[in-house]
């Protein structure tokens, strides 16, 4: 089980209160786990990723276990804690405007 | 019982105020989609309750949202917790993706950039929405980087009209300060094929087989920010307007100059006349009046707000040329504001109702077609859009 914590707009638009719940069946890489996300709830597909580059949006981030993930590469594992369902794996919009 | 309803587009949500044909108590809903960026809302000519909005955000880019109940609840058409039998999401509703070249599966063309250079299209958000006049499931959307966007299913699923971006004048295109955006749909309600757009900075185009095949419509205009300053593409449009009675005739608030069309587009002449500034963003006819329009002049395109601190809407009762100031109930000194191109709305109550928001976050409205407004509300966010649907 795979915790995916989002950003309230985020949770607004995907009409969820709290963490995010998601089974994967392979490996645990952000791909995988904003392929599942998506999957699961697809008003939120282009507003992660761009709809075709599947590129991350320039003012999001990804956090997990108290590490900035934004710069690994989608396919890259994340990691065990996050794997385990110990840890979320979070998706935040970077500080920016006033 | 008449009534009205206004759909309000602000930098921080949308606002919906309602009231009866007097026009006198308001109810006011909001803030929906709280936070987000709502450049535009407009209901159905076909269903007034079928609302469509255009929700944006620098962080989370676009959504669409629609309503089926006249804005008391809202979904994303096509975002619902669907799969397709790969387990893929079926939820499309908020993209928005350019039709590339048939022969050769690349971008079907580029554009001019901030530097001089030929840059690809981006898609960044929609500016307007254009809701079909005889159909709730169809709907136009205008959208930054310029083009053209139909639905045909409500909203779910969204395609490019691309013959806009590629009958040949595209890399002569540029964004203006505010982006490179398609902010104006007009629908001829006497012919079906007939449409108009207008672009920051490109110009109007008309297409007469329903949006399928397009033509600049440009001649007339004079924009000396450009090299050539009569070019057939290039100018920054800001607005233009039709009345339903005479789509033929068209007004149109350019980056300076307000300008007049009586032949569908094919040429145009000034008729700023005696405005103070015939700098703004934008124009509206009156709704039983085809002659008579509204603009409001700011001061400059480097200060954008309204001359000498004074709000004042003008009225032409003569299709141009001759305006009267309409400061009744609008403040007269200290005033800063902007009012931006989707921002005035037009109902057609028998006393014709004419709206628009500011920068400042009021929504003036005045009953009696101009002669005296009163602020609906004054602490809104910065207004973006007024759209007014007459309920009958």
């Amino acid at each position: 089980m795979i915790r995916v914590v989002l950003p309230p707009h985020l949770r607004t638009l995907a009409h969820v209160r709290d963490e995010v719940q998601l089974d994967l069946g392979g490996p645990v890489t952000r791909a995988s786990v904003l392929d599942a996300l998506e999957a699961q709830y697809p008003m939120l597909r282009g507003t992660i990723r761009d709809h075709v580059t599947l590129e991350r949006r320039p003012f999001l981030r990804f956090f997990a276990c108290e590490r900035d993930l934004t710069h690994q590469p989608p396919e890259a594992p994340l990691p065990d804690a996050v794997a385990e369902g110990r840890e979320p794996f979070f998706v935040l919009g970077a500080i920016a405007g006033g | 019982m008449s009534g009205v309803r206004v759909l309000v587009g602000t930098r921080k949500g949308a606002f919906i105020l309602t009231a009866d044909g007097k026009r006198e108590r308001w109810n006011v809903s909001g803030p929906h989609f709280a936070g987000w960026e709502i450049y535009h809302l407009k209901g159905s000519p076909a269903d007034p309750n079928r609302l469509y909005a255009s929700q944006s955000s620098g962080w989370f880019g676009q959504v669409i949202q629609r309503s089926c109940d006249g804005g008391k609840t809202w979904e994303t058409p096509g975002g619902g917790m669907t799969k397709t039998a790969d387990g893929m999401p079926a939820g499309e509703s908020n993209k928005f993706v350019y039709d590339t070249s048939p022969e050769t599966g690349k971008p079907l063309t580029t554009h001019q950039f901030y530097d001089g250079t030929q840059h690809p299209w981006e898609f960044k958000r929609v500016w307007h929405l254009e809701p079909s006049l005889s159909d709730p499931d169809a709907a136009y959307a205008g959208v930054e980087d310029a083009a053209l966007f139909r639905t045909s299913d409500g909203g779910k699923t969204w395609q490019e009209l691309a013959g806009l971006r590629g009958h040949g004048t595209g890399p002569k295109w540029q964004p203006g300060a505010g982006g490179m955006c398609l902010h104006t749909i007009l629908l001829d309600p006497t012919n079906a094929k007939r449409m108009y757009v207008a672009i920051s900075a490109a110009g109007a185009f008309r297409s007469d087989d329903g949006g399928k095949t397009w033509k600049p419509i440009n001649r007339g205009l004079h924009s000396q920010y450009i090299p050539d300053p009569t070019a057939e593409v290039g100018h920054c449009v800001h607005r233009i307007a039709l009345h339903r009675s005479r789509p033929g005739v068209l007004f149109m608030q350019k980056h300076w100059d307000v300008m007049r069309s009586d032949d569908a587009g094919d040429s145009w002449h000034e008729i700023s006349g005696n405005l103070p500034t015939d700098f703004g963003f934008v124009i509206d006819v009156h709704a039983h009046e085809p002659e008579t329009v509204y603009v409001i002049p700011i001061k400059s395109d480097s200060e954008h707000y309204v001359p000498d601190g004074k709000l004042r809407v003008y009225r032409s009762r003569k299709a141009g040329d001759e305006w009267e100031a309409l400061t009744k109930g609008l403040p007269q000194q200290d005033c800063y504001v902007n009012v931006l191109r989707d921002a005035m709305a037009i109902d057609s109550l028998d006393k014709c109702g004419v709206y628009f928001g500011t920068t400042g976050g009021q929504v003036y409205l005045s009953a009696d077609a101009g002669d005296s407004w009163t602020p609906i509300v004054r602490d809104l966010p910065a207004v973006l859009s007024v759209e007014v649907q007459t309920l009958r």
